[in-house]
Order: structure tokens, then C-alpha cells, then sequence
């Protein structure tokens, strides 16, 4: 029977919640890398065992942790050849190196971005926000960073080289912070075009690669942003998640900071799909895994409140691909809750019966074995999830 | 060998649970302590200071002998008690955040 390997990464620590096939009784394990924010991890879609960790702290810096046995051990990669341990015997290891790209032939352009105050700011390495591993590569991963950026490792995580071509297509300099920071969120891989990288930035836009990472344009064609005077605004807007259904690579759906668009033409030209939702602002968006147009968000109360309306958590279904939405509500509270459900913490698993999982800032992991009809709390009281992730398992 | 005391974030990426020891040749410094912890740790490059530029991370402070020696320069003599092994290096981080 299949299983299904749910990866959390929360505020003080990763969690690993792992069931069979049925998704009814679950075991927890973790804290792993307790104290620290664990951004985001995933598994290699080529070596489902090993996982990929983003550990960061406003103190200590950033940390790549992987793990090659699905998540019991892990290890910082990159030991150095002839020095395998450290005096107390622990492997020697050293991963957490991201450079902007400043050299003569590539990095010259990319020195400042647009700050809050409409000056310019230099990039400034914060975190990585996103790891995405290769679809068929496991020792090849990209790193989308804050100040944005795009990292790729060839190696496993040990050494990074920045993918510059991203910044310095030439609306760099117009890019800005969201509330959030400057971050690179989401990195979508085409599983049918190995060439072609979709990435979404805060507050920038959509970019799209069609030659590996070594050129970008904006893919922004569509988007109303408030503020931003002109509508046809080549960058400037706040992308807050992308999805893409693996049938269907030219077909992507967004939650932006408000608005639920969809492109079928590759981000070419987006249309808004919000129809019917309560509010159209929310972080998450994702595809069920066996429908290409079914389509889930979190409708949320925004600008200022960042809490689902009336205190009633809803996962909102579109069957449709968008427009026509229903409220799935089953198992969920409906009264007094005010979590927010942050733009890397929904994910689907790909059994027949297509199971799909949500992170909460009150430290909930809703899971529903049935497309969303029903919803069943994993776990309750973990630190404010900030990642979710889903392996399904032979 | 000089002492080291690591901040609890630290030990746990360092597996360690203790002081760590480690072995500096030349002068006693800030720098060359930090230098011969990373060349023993390499998994704390980065996080005790800037990979490039070598600054000591904002939240982080070097403390012995009861004294802040975090805005000394990183090549001035570390106290004689650091040199002796009396007592430890501390490295501390700043108390603040949940």
C-alpha cells in the first residue's frame, strides 16, 4: 500500500508526519533542528528519500540541512575530501554559502533593487524561502532566495551558483519588498519541458525561463495591481503563490496579493478566475493532483487583518478552474478562528483519492483524504507552520 | 587549547554539548579563535560571521572575563585567562525574539 510523508516546516523546528495510504493515524516526528525556522523542506521527486531543509535564524544565518534517509538523519552537505569528521566525530560539512553574483561578465548590473522609500538598496542575502528539487536529478536543487534571487546546486546542496540571468534581465532595479521582504517564493519546474522555470518574487511578479535559468522575462501580462498606475505594469505586483498541474504544464493558476488568476498559455496572458470567493485575497493555492482544473485557495481578510472572515477557516474548491467556488468547511472550525495560512503551507498528495494538506499559523496541519470533503487535524499545537509538503511513497 | 563556549543553536549544529576546544597557532585573537573553530567546525561558517566579509554576525557578541569584547578589534589579544584556558571565549547571542 502507498504512503504519504507530510514535510512541516514551522517557526522552531521541522516535523515529519508520516500514515499509510488510508491517511487516518499519523506519526509525528521531530522537532528536527529545534529552534530554528525551518522555512521550507522537500523530497527529490528522483530519490524520494532525499529531502532538502531550509534552517534560518535572524542570529546564526542560513543553514541547507539534507536528508538521505527520508528524514531520520540529517547532515549539512558538503564534507570536505580527507576531513570526514569534526573532533567529536560528527561529519564535517559546510552548505550555507549564497553569493550574488558580482562578477565582470554577469554580475555587474545587478547591484540595487527599489527599497520602501522608492530609493535604490543593494541586495542584501537574507534566507532561502523555497527549495525545489529536480524533477529528475537528485543532486540538483534550486534555492529561491530573499533579497530575490534564484540559486541552483549541482551537487546536493553543498555548493550554490546564482542563476543572475533572473536579476539582471533588466527590471531588477524596479523590484521591490512586500510586507514580507524581497523573496523568491515559489520555483514551478515544468515536467514536460526540462528548460522551462517558472518563479514568482514579492513584490515583483512572475518570471518565466525557457533555457534552464540562463534567461528570464516577466510574465505579467493580465495582473491589476492597486497602486500601481499603469495596468500594464511589466513588474511591480505582488505574487503570492503559483501552481501547475503535471498534465497541464501551460495551464497555471495564482493567488496574488488580491485576485485568483489563471493562465493556459504558460503565463503569457492571465485572467482572473475569482468569481464567488468570500475575499480574493490568500497565500495558498494548489491542483489536485489527478484534476487539472480543480483548484483550491484560502480565501483571507485582508490588507490589515491576515485572518479568514468571520473566523471560519475555508478551503474554497473551484471544479471548474476557477470562477464557480465551493466552501469546504467539514472538520474545520468555524467559529473564532483567526490563523493565517501562509503561501508555501498547502500541498497535495497524488493517491487515487487525492489527498490535500494545509499548515496554519496556530500550529494546525489539516489533512483531507477525500479531495476536501472532509478535513481532519494531523497535529494541533505545532509551532506556526510556515511549509508543507507532501511525498506520496510506494 | 582555548576554550569555547558556543550559543545553544550552535552546540546543537555543531553536535556538541559542552565547550569545545580548539587549537590556535599564532596570536590569541578573535579572529584566529573563530578561524580555528570553522577550520575543526566547518558547519558554522557563516553563522558566527560573514562568510565574505568576515563581520561579526549583528545578534551575536564576544564576551571572557566578565567583559564585552565584542567592539574590540578582531586582532587585538584575547585576555590572558582566554590564553591560559582559565577561561572560556564566550559567544553569545543577543537575548531578544520568541
Amino acid at each position: 500500500m502507498s504512503r504519504v510523508r507530510v514535510l512541516v516546516g514551522t517557526r522552531k523546528g521541522a516535523f515529519v508526519l508520516s500514515s499509510d495510504g488510508k491517511r487516518e493515524r499519523w506519526e509525528v516526528s521531530g522537532p528536527h533542528f529545534a529552534g530554528w525556522e525551518i522555512y521550507h523542506l522537500k523530497g527529490s521527486p528522483a530519490d524520494p528519500n532525499r529531502l532538502f531543509a531550509s534552517q534560518t535564524s535572524g542570529w546564526f544565518g542560513q543553514i541547507i540541512q539534507r536528508s538521505d534517509d527520508g528524514g531520520k538523519t540529517w547532515t549539512q552537505p558538503g564534507t570536505p575530501p580527507g576531513e570526514r569528521t569534526t573532533p567529536e566525530g560528527q561529519p564535517k560539512a559546510e552548505s550555507n554559502k549564497f553569493v550574488y553574483d558580482t562578477s565582470a561578465e554577469t554580475g555587474k548590473p545587478l547591484t540595487t533593487h527599489q527599497f520602501y522609500d522608492g530609493t535604490q538598496h543593494p541586495w542584501e542575502f537574507k534566507r532561502v524561502w523555497h527549495l525545489e528539487p529536480s524533477l529528475n536529478d537528485p543532486d540538483t536543487v534550486y534555492a529561491g532566495v530573499e533579497d530575490a534571487a534564484l540559486f541552483r546546486s549541482n551537487d546536493g546542496g553543498k555548493n550554490w551558483k546564482e542563476l543572475s540571468g533572473l536579476r539582471g534581465h533588466g527590471t531588477g532595479p524596479k523590484w521591490q519588498p512586500g510586507a514580507g521582504g524581497m523573496c523568491l517564493h515559489t520555483i514551478v519546474l515544468d515536467p514536460t519541458n526540462p528548460k522551462r522555470i517558472y518563479v514568482a518574487i514579492s513584490a515583483a511578479g512572475a518570471f518565466r525561463s525557457d533555457d534552464e535559468g540562463e534567461t528570464w522575462k516577466p510574465i505579467n501580462r493580465g495582473l491589476k495591481s492597486q497602486y500601481i498606475p499603469s495596468p500594464e505594469a511589466e513588474v511591480g505586483h505582488c505574487v503570492h503563490r503559483i501552481a501547475m498541474h503535471r498534465s497541464k504544464p501551460g495551464l497555471l493558476f495564482m493567488q496574488k496579493h488580491w485576485d485568483v488568476m489563471r493562465s493556459d498559455n504558460a503565463g503569457e496572458l492571465w485572467q482572473e478566475v475569482s468569481g464567488n470567493l468570500p475575499t480574493d485575497f490568500g497565500f495558498v493555492i494548489d491542483v489536485h493532483a489527478n484534476e487539472p482544473e480543480t483548484v483550491y485557495v484560502v480565501p483571507i481578510k485582508s490588507d490589515s487583518e491576515h485572518y479568514p472572515p468571520d473566523g471560519k477557516l475555508r478551503v474554497y474548491r473551484s471544479r471548474t478552474g476557477g470562477n464557480e467556488w465551493e466552501a469546504l468547511t467539514k472538520g474545520l472550525p468555524q467559529k473564532d478562528c483567526y490563523v493565517n495560512v501562509l503561501r508555501d503551507a498547502m500541498a497535495v498528495d497524488s493517491l487515487d483519492k487525492c489527498g490535500v494538506y494545509f499548515g496554519t499559523t496556530g500550529g494546525q496541519v489539516y489533512a483531507s483524504a477525500d479531495a476536501g470533503d472532509n478535513w481532519t487535524p494531523i497535529v494541533r499545537d505545532l509551532p506556526a507552520v510556515l511549509s508543507v509538503e507532501v511525498q506520496t511513497l510506494p | 587549547m582555548i576554550r569555547v563556549v558556543l550559543p545553544p543553536h550552535l552546540k546543537g549544529l555543531a553536535h556538541v554539548s559542552g565547550e569545545v576546544q580548539v587549537e590556535v597557532a599564532g596570536p590569541i585573537t578573535q579572529r584566529s579563535v573563530v578561524d580555528a573553530l570553522e577550520a575543526s567546525y566547518p558547519m558554522l561558517c557563516g553563522t558566527i560571521r560573514d562568510h565574505i566579509t568576515k563581520q561579526r554576525r549583528p545578534f551575536l557578541r564576544f564576551f571572557a572575563c566578565e567583559e564585552d569584547l565584542s567592539h574590540e578589534s578582531i586582532d587585538a589579544p584575547l585576555p590572558d585567562e582566554v590564553v591560559s584556558g582559565k577561561e572560556p571565549l564566550l559567544i553569545v547571542g543577543a537575548i531578544a525574539g520568541g
